[in-house]
């Protein structure tokens, strides 16, 4: 059921996709012929012929539907390769630094919460208010670049760009150490963002918690206070975190799209923005679709997360 | 013999003017008030700064990379020799410009949304709030650099990439404070006395659904002109308007050498943001009906 | 002569409210015996819950605290026990129930588990023992088809079955006290008939010492042999229910008395008209004052009243009643 929702959110983004494509001015044709430095109107013709763009819009979109379906997603004339190809080369590289972002976002941002909770006036209480404010606030580019001059340039800790050195060779924990060497920076600056926001949930739905009934309950049973708060408080209070995290994917993607950018890191943000400079529109629709299908398959994720942490959902099926 | 008078509880209250209320709650709020003032600072700056401090922020007025407070640039100059603090002042009219017109495109879109989804339910909601998911879906940056890149770099078209990725919030809150109040006894009341639908809406129900409406609003300004920025960082603005975020893009590359033609734009859309969001906190305590029992 | 289960002497609680500290106990004394059951009654706000929460050493953090007087189980002194022996007692010694079956028991663990994790917590019991104790509780407490509701979630129960568990976690390891907080009040007339029978009938079984805490007359009637009338944070009038109801001493009593029809009238007698004790609980500010506090809703109110705090005066069978016209009411 899930799933087949999915898949028609899915669809209505591809048909998004293929209108604003045939209502922005310029279409195929005339990417290929600037290509090849001009082209009369008889050539334009046949090139619109070849490619079936003198037929009916809804032809077109069926056909265009149709293609997606079978993993084709177009060609970009910019980097001479289909696009999925292009985009299945960047893909991983923006899924391993969103993850990463997300999960550890939502760990620190937990453990943050229940510590400030507990001590509503303690240090990280005070710590959770100051990054909330930063986060909403700062440009996640600006803190990117100010991270890159303050631990790049200035201490030359980590590395200034990109996702890993290829001079470096060795086993797979060399290789994995030095791609997470090069990450540090990047999931920095994109986690803080989430961070704030998760902390401050997490610290107001565990406040909550703390105060309840079944919370009193666990106390008079004579359970110990760590029992008390990491087994029947912190469960209750990470459904709305969690649920707050599905809603975030979309933005996250969109904040590795800036953070990609600072920091070079070779993933579909760094395509996207290369690509709009170039005017490479099936290249841009491409990865527009496939971002959608991230925040879908992210949706889905935090959907199975829900039903772990919940029974009341469990039971709705 | 008699029973001693009955004490009243507590001195009621006398009854004032919701927004004098408001304000008094408002004005309590330190940070609040001061961030207020920055603002309207920043506000008079955007709009009288560019005819008071004429120097143009295209134009190469000294050699490049000359720092803050030297040769009598007080921001310095960036990488091509233009004036830095011109820049600001007049980038301060771009951010505040777009911030507000997407953030009020995007009430009004979240606002219709909501407010019919809520008010009609059924299959009107329905289809309305799987439209609001479908626009959750959407990468808002990305769905906005596709946007501009199709359609082109306009400061209109911009301030419509932003506005049409940004009301699904807007559009939740209308919809569950519409779902909330409409079983209230005088919104039953006004449907028992024949209230037009169109009336019952915008007349009877939007009216008290505004609170929390407004302070999302406000930070709606505030993550526009984030959005901007994130834009303009990019290069997808208009190449004939200076903007904050296009000051930082553009210099980017040379942070190396002159760190503060980043960090000073950067630290001005910081505080602008910041100034709007302790604002938006203040409104928040001030129009939270629940808050202000307390 | 061996030490009473549970001596309460002149206990005081405060609370640190916005406008100051107020004694939401303040001097209050009593004694529970074992196997013994004893009522508070009061409207709410009279500090019945205070008195259970401090005796559980449960006050709310930093807001409330006992501030003098001593409560001893078995003779050992409790206010000033570390939290350590107050967690051994909890659960254990002295369990409680609470007001709010719907939100006492935690939403994401099974009715199961949540029974089963006082046992181990108190009685070292492994996993499969305490899980097989848990479904005998659940039976013991009459849930039908216990083996199969124990993986249940509480939110797949009704308010009964709710409180019936949470008895089943009160009762897990076998307490010297039960503390039942109000606890049929969300609950449906025959439910609450079906929660006291429960409780009655586990107590027999038990031994188990019950403090019930109640504003319902008809509850105490139904569940206890002596009781304490609380007021504002004060003893009003205690002793044996029976002469309570038969004869009560405090103006306030009789007028809660007066407000149950059917401990005063049987079916055939003329209907009296229901009636309240008239007026509000003073507000905490009014607390701790030297003066009768229920002097502004009594009817027999004089200057005395107003002036001084009344003693408890004695009457047979240790009946006591705090009022300056306790001989006349």
């Amino acid at each position: 059921m899930r799933i087949l929702y999915a898949a028609i959110l899915l669809l209505a983004v591809l048909v998004l996709n293929f209108s604003m494509m045939h209502l922005a001015p310029g279409d195929v044709a005339d990417t290929i012929s600037q290509s090849m430095g001009g082209a009369d109107q008889e050539l334009l013709d046949q090139i619109r012929a070849d490619y079936g763009l003198d037929q009916p819009f809804l032809v077109q979109l069926g056909r265009y539907i149709g293609n997606v379906l079978q993993f084709d997603l177009g060609f970009s004339f910019f980097y001479n390769k289909p696009v999925t190809e292009l985009i299945l080369q960047r893909l991983p590289a923006t899924l391993l630094l969103v993850f990463v972002a997300q999960i550890l976002a939502l760990f620190i941002g937990v453990i943050l919460g229940v510590i400030s909770a507990r001590k509503p006036n303690g240090i990280a209480s005070h710590f959770v208010t100051i990054l909330a404010l930063f986060g909403y606030s700062a440009p996640v580019f600006w803190t990117g670049i100010l991270l890159l001059i303050g631990f790049s340039l200035k201490i030359q800790i980590f590395p200034v760009a990109g996702m890993r050195d290829v001079t470096i060779e060795g086993g797979f924990w060399i290789h994995f150490m030095d791609i997470a060497r090069h990450m540090v920076l990047p999931v920095i600056t994109l986690g803080s963002i989430f961070l704030a926001l998760y902390s401050r949930l997490s610290r107001a739905t565990m406040m909550e918690v703390l105060g309840s009934d079944y919370v009193r309950t666990a106390k008079a049973k004579g359970l110990s206070e760590r029992e008390v708060v990491y087994k029947h408080a912190l469960k209750n209070s990470l459904s709305p975190v969690i649920t707050l995290a599905g809603l975030q994917f979309s933005a996250v993607i969109s904040g590795a799209v800036l953070v990609e950018a600072v920091f070079s890191w070779p993933g579909l943000g760094t395509l996207a923005f290369q690509s709009i400079i170039a005017r490479d529109t099936p290249t841009i629709l491409g990865i527009l679709f496939f971002s959608a299908l991230v925040v879908i398959v992210g949706n889905l994720l935090t959907d199975l997360a829900l039903r772990l942490v919940d029974p009341r959902v469990r039971s709705k099926g | 013999m008699s029973a001693p008078p009955l004490q009243p509880q507590e001195e009621l209250p006398t009854a004032r003017h919701p927004f004098a209320e408001a304000w008094e709650m408002f004005r309590r709020n330190h940070a609040a008030m001061v961030a207020l003032v920055v603002l309207t600072l920043i506000v008079l700056t955007a709009i009288f700064g560019p005819y008071i401090y004429k120097t143009d922020p295209f134009d190469m007025v000294w050699a490049p990379f000359s720092p803050p407070g030297v040769d009598g640039f007080l921001l310095g100059t960036d990488y091509l020799g233009r004036d830095l603090l011109a820049a600001l002042i007049h980038g301060a009219r771009v951010s505040i410009l777009i911030g507000l017109a997407a953030a009020l495109m995007s009430v009004f879109i979240g606002v219709t949304v909501g407010a019919l989804a809520g008010f009609y339910r059924g299959w009107v909601e329905e289809v309305l709030m799987r439209v609001t998911e479908f626009f959750q879906v959407l990468p808002t940056l990305l769905f906005s650099m596709v946007i501009v890149a199709l359609f082109g770099a306009s400061l209109p078209m911009i301030t419509f990439a932003i506005g049409i990725v940004s009301w699904t919030a807007v559009a939740r809150i209308t919809r569950s404070e519409f779902l909330r109040i409409r079983e209230l006894e005088y919104v039953t009341a006004s449907r028992a006395s024949g209230a037009k639908n169109g009336t019952l809406m915008f007349k009877i129900i939007l009216p008290n659904a505004l609170p929390p409406i407004i302070v999302q609003a406000a930070l709606m300004v505030g993550s526009a002109i984030l959005f901007e920025a994130g834009l303009s960082f990019l290069g997808l603005t208009d190449p004939n308007v200076v903007s904050w975020g296009q000051v930082i893009g553009s210099n980017r590359q040379y942070i190396l050498d002159a760190s503060y033609t980043v960090t000073i734009p950067g630290i001005a859309i910081f505080i602008t943001v910041l100034a709007i969001s302790l604002v938006g906190d203040g409104l928040n305590d001030a129009l939270n009906p629940k808050l202000r029992q307390r | 002569m061996t030490a009473p289960l549970l001596k309460v002497e002149n206990l005081r609680i405060e609370l640190t409210t916005r406008d100051g500290v107020a004694p939401v106990i303040d001097d209050l004394s009593f004694e529970l015996g074992a196997g013994e059951s004893i009522s508070f009654v009061g409207e709410s706000g009279c500090g019945k819950s205070m008195t259970a929460l401090g005796i559980m050493g449960l006050l709310p953090d930093k807001i409330g605290r006992i501030a003098s007087g001593s409560i001893a189980f078995e003779g050992e002194e409790l206010s000033t026990a570390s939290e350590k022996r107050l967690r051994e007692i909890r659960g254990n010694d002295i369990s409680m129930i609470f007001q709010e079956p719907m939100t006492s028991l935690n939403p994401v663990y099974t009715v199961g588990e949540q029974i089963a994790e006082v046992l181990r917590a108190h009685q070292g019991l492994s996993k499969s023992a305490a899980w097989a104790s848990a479904v005998e509780l659940l039976d013991a407490v009459r849930i039908p088809n216990a083996q199969r509701r124990v993986s249940d979630y509480p939110f797949q129960m009704s308010g009964g079955q709710r409180q019936r568990v949470m008895i089943a976690i009160a009762l897990a390891c076998e307490p010297k006290i039960l503390i039942a907080d109000e606890p049929t009040t969300a609950l449906d007339v025959t439910v609450q008939a079906q929660i006291f029978d429960l409780l009655n009938d586990l107590k027999r079984q038990t031994g188990t010492a019950i403090i019930m805490i109640t504003h319902d007359m008809g509850a105490v009637a139904e569940m206890a042999q002596r009781m304490i009338v609380m007021y504002a944070g004060r003893n009003a009038e205690q002793g044996p229910v029976d002469q309570i109801i038969d004869r009560p001493r405090h103006p306030y009593t009789k007028g809660l008395i007066s407000c149950v029809p059917h401990i005063m009238a049987t079916l055939t007698d003329e209907r009296h008209e229901l009636t309240e004790v008239a007026g509000i609980v003073p507000s905490l500010r009014e607390f701790g004052k030297n003066q009768c506090l229920f002097a502004s809703r009594c009817a027999m109110v004089t200057q005395e009243c107003l002036d001084n705090r009344p003693p408890e005066i004695e009457f047979e069978a240790g009946q006591k009643s705090a009022c300056w016209h306790a001989g006349t009411v």
